[in-house]
């Protein structure tokens, strides 16, 4: 149908390699353009880093939201509302014992990292069900009425001082209020290398990279290596999701999207399926919420603006919904280009022109241009400015896409909800092989038949 | 199929449906399986079902008729549960199902299909008709998940597709088996549907004209299918327009005008009721 699709089926190794070639293309652009303007290897690395962790989440957001929207049809626009409540409740168990006199205003429970990200997921999960109990015997449209409302519910009561902090099993615990919470337990990546013996290995490691990056390595390197831990949940959804896609339920899943009653009038029970779905999806955005902040050293309330949710939609319709891999390809290209891409080229720009003045304001920068035509002014300015362009180019961006390719890069792909090959070909050589077509109207009868009876034996 | 449906996990349990114990067949335990009584529906001002009352009888071809806009839909979409009456029971298997959920009422064997054909337009054919059975085990999220028993669900659904085939191979759409749904005619639509209501195993179908728009051959093939089936116990209320059809294949007729059941009897009864005749013929009574 088109060269992209092409493409996928002529890619070796199939979605996987497709994947990997647009993340090694990414990967190469950025580096070429650093090299050539003279990057620091340094530098380079951490570019590489930053970008894999936001190629990271994004993928693994678009991936959550796919189960939702894609197979679900579930119209979910509060996932930064999930993503809160994972991290939250993640610091909330994590945290250190409050000490008087420490940093942190408040404390936490002090359990293990693992234990708080099994409390955030399930939070998020929780949070899902509530919402989703009231909302999904409504029409479909109520459903994002109510995501949006609680997701900026969900910011406001983490910014209220009620909940600053609270006492819990005698515990002086809380979520910071407006000011924040400082994530003060184990660094992440030392708690994973720890708990499977290796961290003194990684440190041995880290020493060993110096011949690379001579002075304080361990930043570079705990960057790339949570990147690419990053990565490995990415691949981790992805099996999840596909799993869940190919399969009886997932077949379901895709028979709401398509028509809920008839599923209802062929006996599914079709609000337990569309809470299921809700929930897993929730809870990946939890974790995928855990995994972009809990790095981070603190956490503010007003970080979980709707934006996240809206970045989110503009990575999985960039990559196509319903489709997983699509949704993977999305976020890689959401984050390279539209997310990580303006400010790259902003910092290029600095590094390329250093003197360079930008105007203060919008004045100054258009009257150079149509007094005698000389658009530097113009140029440094739109480049000063690029963050809140950002936000324009997505919408441009995402305009363009619905009028010329709404299905996305993916989206046309119909991914066969089934365990098996559902080819005629499959099906004809099971009937041959099992038993006689020629009889059909009797087996058929008898299957049903059979059916009735189910209750013996 | 018998390695399907009598899983020995709990999955039919867990379903509720406890079916009335039944060894074989269809079942057969009520005399007239399906009960309507006092059923009546409005819509603003519009009295679709004015207080319709019949009853069908068990391993009957039982017609369905009336003019354009007598309710018949709107009594089956009661029946199944799609609309909730206003007033009125439905009884299926001596069971009082008012009010419960589509899914509920095609679990306990009464499954319907639709006057316009309902295809799930983005899926194919094959899955349209994998949709349908019960009792699969992947429909646990856990089990298609879960590395150790995903095995199970994979074994289920090759036997499962080996069924679907023979059925898709009967009603003469095994041609079209990977084409999308949405892709599809007026008669090959209305053929899925029959075809994939057919797989859910229902003791009783509801059939919405399910004729129109199929080639004569193919629906003399299907109404032999449906008599044999009959024969077996299954039970068919049919809605049809070609009182020809009527005429030769029920045993039993309802007249619906109006919301009400204007008579019912045999198919001679009828043809010689002069209301029917007015009601088909003259409009308005
Ligand atoms: N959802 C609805 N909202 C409003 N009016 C409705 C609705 N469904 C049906 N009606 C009205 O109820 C009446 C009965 O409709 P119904 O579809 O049951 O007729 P029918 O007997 O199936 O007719 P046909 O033979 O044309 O299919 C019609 O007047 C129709 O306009
Ligand atoms: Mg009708």
């Amino acid at each position: 149908m088109s060269v992209r699709e092409d493409l996928a089926d002529r890619m070796p190794g199939g979605d996987a390699g497709l994947i990997v070639a647009v993340l090694l293309v990414t990967y190469a652009a950025y580096v070429l353009v650093g090299v050539g303007l003279g990057y620091s290897l340094r530098g380079q690395l951490n570019t590489i880093a930053v970008l894999t962790f936001y190629i990271g989440v994004f993928a693994m957001l678009a991936l959550a939201l796919n189960l939702h929207w894609g197979y679900t049809g579930l119209f979910n626009i509060g996932i930064v509302g999930f993503m809160a409540v994972g991290v939250y409740v993640m610091a909330l168990f994590t945290k250190p014992i409050y000490t008087p006199g420490g940093a942190a205003q408040v404390g936490g429970l002090g359990l293990p990292l693992i234990v708080g990200i099994v409390a955030g997921m399930a939070a998020a999960a929780l949070l899902g069900l509530v919402v989703a109990l009231p909302a999904l015997r409504l029409r479909a449209d109520y459903l994002a009425i109510v995501t949006i409302a609680m997701s900026e519910i969900v910011r406001f009561s983490f910014l209220s001082s009620d909940l600053q902090q609270f006492q819990m099993f005698g515990n002086r615990v809380g979520f910071g209020g407006g000011s924040g919470l400082i994530l003060d337990f184990t660094d992440p990546l030392q708690a994973l290398f720890q708990s499977v013996g290796l961290w003194g290995a990684y440190l041995g490691f880290v020493d060993a990279f110096k011949a690379i990056v001579p002075t304080n390595p361990k930043p570079v390197v705990d960057g790339l290596v949570y990147g690419l831990f990053l990565l490995l949940f990415v691949a981790a959804y992805y099996w999840l999701l596909k799993r869940t896609g190919e399969s009886p339920f997932g077949r379901v899943l895709k028979a709401i999207r398509e028509d809920e009653d008839v599923a209802n009038s062929l006996g599914k029970d079709t609000n337990q399926f569309k809470i299921k779905s809700f929930m897993l999806g929730c809870a990946l955005m939890g974790l995928a919420g855990i995994f972009w902040l809990m790095t981070q050293g603190a956490v503010t309330p007003n970080f979980f603006r709707p934006r996240v949710t809206f970045f989110v939609w503009i990575a999985l319709i960039i990559g196509g919904a319903g489709s997983n891999t699509g949704s993977v390809l999305g976020g890689a290209v959401f984050a390279a280009v539209l997310y990580q891409g303006p400010r790259y080229f902003k910092n290029l720009v600095d590094t390329v022109l250093p003197a360079a003045d930008a105007p203060s304001s919008f004045g100054p920068a258009i009257a150079p241009l149509i007094s005698n035509l000389n658009p530097a002014p113009m140029f440094f300015y739109t480049v000063d400015s690029i963050r809140q362009l950002q936000l324009v180019v997505m919408g441009l961006v995402l305009i363009w896409l619905m009028h010329n390719r709404p299905e996305g890069m993916l989206g046309h792909r119909k991914e066969t909800a089934a365990g098996i090959p559902l080819t005629a070909a499959h099906a004809r050589a099971a009937a041959t092989d099992g038993g006689t077509a020629k009889n059909a109207a009797n087996d058929a009868a008898d299957d049903a038949a059979t059916a009735g009876g189910d209750s013996d034996e | 199929m018998s390695e399907t449906d009598s899983n020995p996990e709990t999955e039919t349990e867990a379903f509720g449906s406890a079916p009335i114990d039944t060894s074989s067949g269809p079942d057969t335990t009520a005399e007239f399986p399906l009960q309507v009584d006092g059923l009546r529906k409005s819509f603003g001002g519009i009295t679709a079902v004015d207080g319709a009352t019949f009853q069908v009888e068990s391993g009957t071809l039982t017609g369905l008729i009336g003019p354009n806009g007598a309710g018949k839909s709107t009594t089956f979409n009661l029946i199944t549960g799609m609309l909730k009456p206003d007033t009125g029971t439905v009884t299926f298997n001596d069971e009082d199902i008012t009010g419960m959920e589509p899914h509920e009422i095609a679990n306990k064997g009464l499954v319907r299909t639709f006057q316009i054909a309902r295809e799930l337009e983005d899926m194919t054919v094959l899955e349209n008709m994998m949709l349908a059975p019960k009792h699969q085990r992947g429909e646990k999220l856990w089990r298609s998940v879960l590395p150790g028993v995903r095995g199970e669900v994979i074994e289920q659904e090759e036997e499962l597709l080996e069924r679907v085939w023979e059925v898709l191979e009967f009603f003469e759409i095994d041609h079209i088996a990977e084409e999308y749904a949405g892709n599809l005619s007026g008669g090959q639509r209305k053929l899925l549907e029959m075809a994939r209501a057919l797989l859910t195993d229902p003791d009783m179908l509801l059939l919405d004209e399910p004729f129109a728009g199929v080639n004569p051959s193919l629906e003399k093939r299907l109404l032999t299918h449906i008599h044999e089936l009959r024969e077996q116990g299954y039970t068919f209320l049919l809605v049809e327009h070609d009182m020809d059809l009527i005429m030769e294949n029920c045993e039993h007729v309802i007249v619906l005008h109006q919301g009400r059941v204007l008579t019912e009897g045999t198919p001679a009864d009828i043809k010689s009721n002069e209301e029917v005749i007015e009601a088909y013929l003259g409009g308005n009574v």
